[in-house]
């Protein structure tokens, strides 16, 4: 038990959708997870041992691993707003006008959104330097920044491809009247496309936030003390007790869930409401 | 060799223009002088709005010459931007920005494009709106105008650049018929100030009224030509003949 990797939950696995998820109510998940925590212990009151009830145990621990989880929760917001930014770049580029530029970002694109989260974490682990020294001075670059990094070129490349779908979506009169009235390509760009854009990307970038929290414990692999791993270090503290395990990724998937649930019925709403609007 | 108002607001030469295999224009000519309107009208597809959206270069063409003020349209080094300040166009489609209010719609190019302060702008918008009949519609989005008043608004927005040629293809091809009549007078209101319009149109009995000239295209060469009276008269073609026998 002590191998992490061994885990089931830490392999890498193909992440669910939310519409899935959102279809489910919170009424049938709670009572499922809770289960999972309390009948281990259930079992283990009945053998009357000495040692201190497994739920008691994690409520010791809870503290540590909501810090871990806030861990997680700053990672994904980071590895977002990096993908975002440099996914916009990358979309604008995929309808660039000049081929060169127009087919780089292309190949980009494609060549990580088609790549599994896990590999491109590695690579950005193993390929990132641990420190950086920018004109004498020393950078030093920790493994979270690195896991940020590694997860945000996936989002990069998902953004990317909803700013080049939300962009080819609208008409192309847009472009043409744009035209017409002498824009140049970047005025008519940032006042006329992407304005009308930001509405038909904004569920299926909330959608992708969603999936990229859910992929944030794969930094437990590659060793960032985020909430998987601390999970692991608490139960090996706790002298790798089988009866634990239960309440301890009972409670990680709770945590989980408290915080996509809510998110992936916001993506059903806006999509939603945006359905009516077009 | 400078341009004059004597010579042709827009002179076009001997064009063509292909997609790909398909000949689209085959050598049309023709020359607008200054404050005329002139109608193109023909068959679906022969090449109307191809042929007025080379004259702002929204389409390239690959042989002949257009000449707008003396400008070469078909030239690499052209300034598009330049050429399209001068040059305005009105869509069978409106294509308003949804996102902007009908008066945002008219005054952003202004400010954004030919760099007018905002006051001065935004008092040139709201007295185009009232000129096509809008006054109290500046707030309104796209979304919540009828077609009629889009389309009107679209003239307003192109007007706001204060072209010396219009473009209208087809303005009113998507119209509910009760609000036809009400783009058209905006049109004709326009062509009377002695605005240099050329229009496609499918309303007869609105080119015969404002047209200088009316010129028949099929297959990507002008058939025939002429004045509305003796066009309408006396078609000479049996092509034309046939256009105007299922069209009237
Ligand atoms: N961007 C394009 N790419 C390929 N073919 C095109 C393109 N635009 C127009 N065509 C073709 O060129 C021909 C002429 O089109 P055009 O739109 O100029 O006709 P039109 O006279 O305006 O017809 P309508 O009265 O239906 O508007 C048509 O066969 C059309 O399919
Ligand atoms: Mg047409």
């Amino acid at each position: 038990m002590n191998k992490k990797t061994d885990l089931p939950v830490m392999l890498p696995k193909p992440v669910q959708t939310p519409q899935a998820l959102s279809s489910l109510s919170y009424w049938h998940i709670l009572p499922l997870i809770a289960a999972m925590m309390i009948i281990p212990s259930l079992a283990f009151s009945a053998a009357g041992d000495e040692l201190k009830s497994p739920l008691a145990v994690l409520k010791n621990w809870i503290p540590l691993l909501l810090e871990g989880f806030v861990f997680n929760l700053i990672i994904s917001v980071c590895a977002m707003a990096v993908g975002t930014a440099a996914g916009t770049a990358l979309g604008l580029g995929q309808i660039s006008p000049n081929n060169s530029l127009r087919r780089g970002s292309w190949f980009v694109t494609q060549f990580f959104r088609n790549a599994p989260w896990l590999v491109l974490l590695f690579f950005a682990m193993f390929l990132l330097p641990f420190e950086l020294s920018i004109a004498g001075i020393i950078i030093p670059l920790p493994d979270w920044f690195k896991a940020i990094i590694g997860l945000s070129l996936p989002v990069m490349a998902n953004v990317s491809e909803i700013v080049r779908g939300a962009i080819r979506s609208l008409p192309s009169g847009q472009w043409e009247a744009a035209e017409s009235l002498a824009y140049t390509r970047r005025q008519t760009l940032w006042l006329v496309i992407l304005p009308q854009c930001v509405k038909r990307m904004l569920p299926p970038w909330v959608n992708l936030y969603a999936i990229l929290t859910m992929a944030t414990v794969l930094a437990s692999i590659v060793g960032v003390s985020e909430v998987m791993t601390l999970t692991g270090r608490a139960l090996a503290a706790e002298g790798g007790r089988p009866e634990l395990l239960a309440p301890f990724y009972g409670f990680v998937l709770l945590l989980f869930f408290a915080y996509c649930y809510p998110i992936a019925r916001y993506t059903l709403r806006l999509e939603k409401k945006f359905a009516v609007i077009n | 060799m400078s341009w004059t108002p004597a010579d042709p607001m827009v002179s076009i030469n001997n064009v063509h223009k292909s997609f790909g295999e398909l000949k689209v224009l085959n050598g049309v000519s023709l020359d607008v002088m200054k404050g005329d309107v002139i109608c193109i009208i023909g068959p679906s597809g022969s090449g109307k709005s191809t042929l007025i959206r080379c004259v702002n270069a929204l389409n390239d063409i690959q042989q002949g010459s257009i000449l707008v003020e003396g400008q070469e349209v078909n030239d690499e080094k052209l300034n598009k931007l330049e050429l399209r300040k001068k040059v305005g166009m009105v869509f069978q489609q409106y294509n308003l920005f949804p996102h902007k209010t009908a008066l945002q719609n008219v005054m952003m190019a202004p400010i954004k494009v030919l760099k007018q302060n905002k006051a001065s702008a935004k008092t040139s918008a709201r007295a185009l709106l009232k000129k096509v009949r809008l006054e109290g519609k500046e707030d309104a989005y796209p979304g919540e105008l009828s077609g009629g008043q889009q389309q009107r608004v679209a003239i307003a927005r192109s007007l706001a650049m204060q072209p010396d040629v219009m473009l209208f293809d087809e303005v009113t091809a998507a119209l509910d018929p009760e609000t036809v009549g009400e783009v058209l007078q905006t049109i004709k209101d326009l062509a009377e100030e002695g605005m240099t319009c050329i229009l496609v149109t499918h309303e007869m009995g609105f080119a015969r009224e404002v047209a200088d000239h009316i010129y028949f295209t099929d297959r990507g060469v002008i058939v025939e030509h002429g004045p509305p009276e003796t066009f309408f008269k006396n078609a000479q073609d049996p092509r034309t003949q046939q256009f105007l026998s299922q069209i009237l």
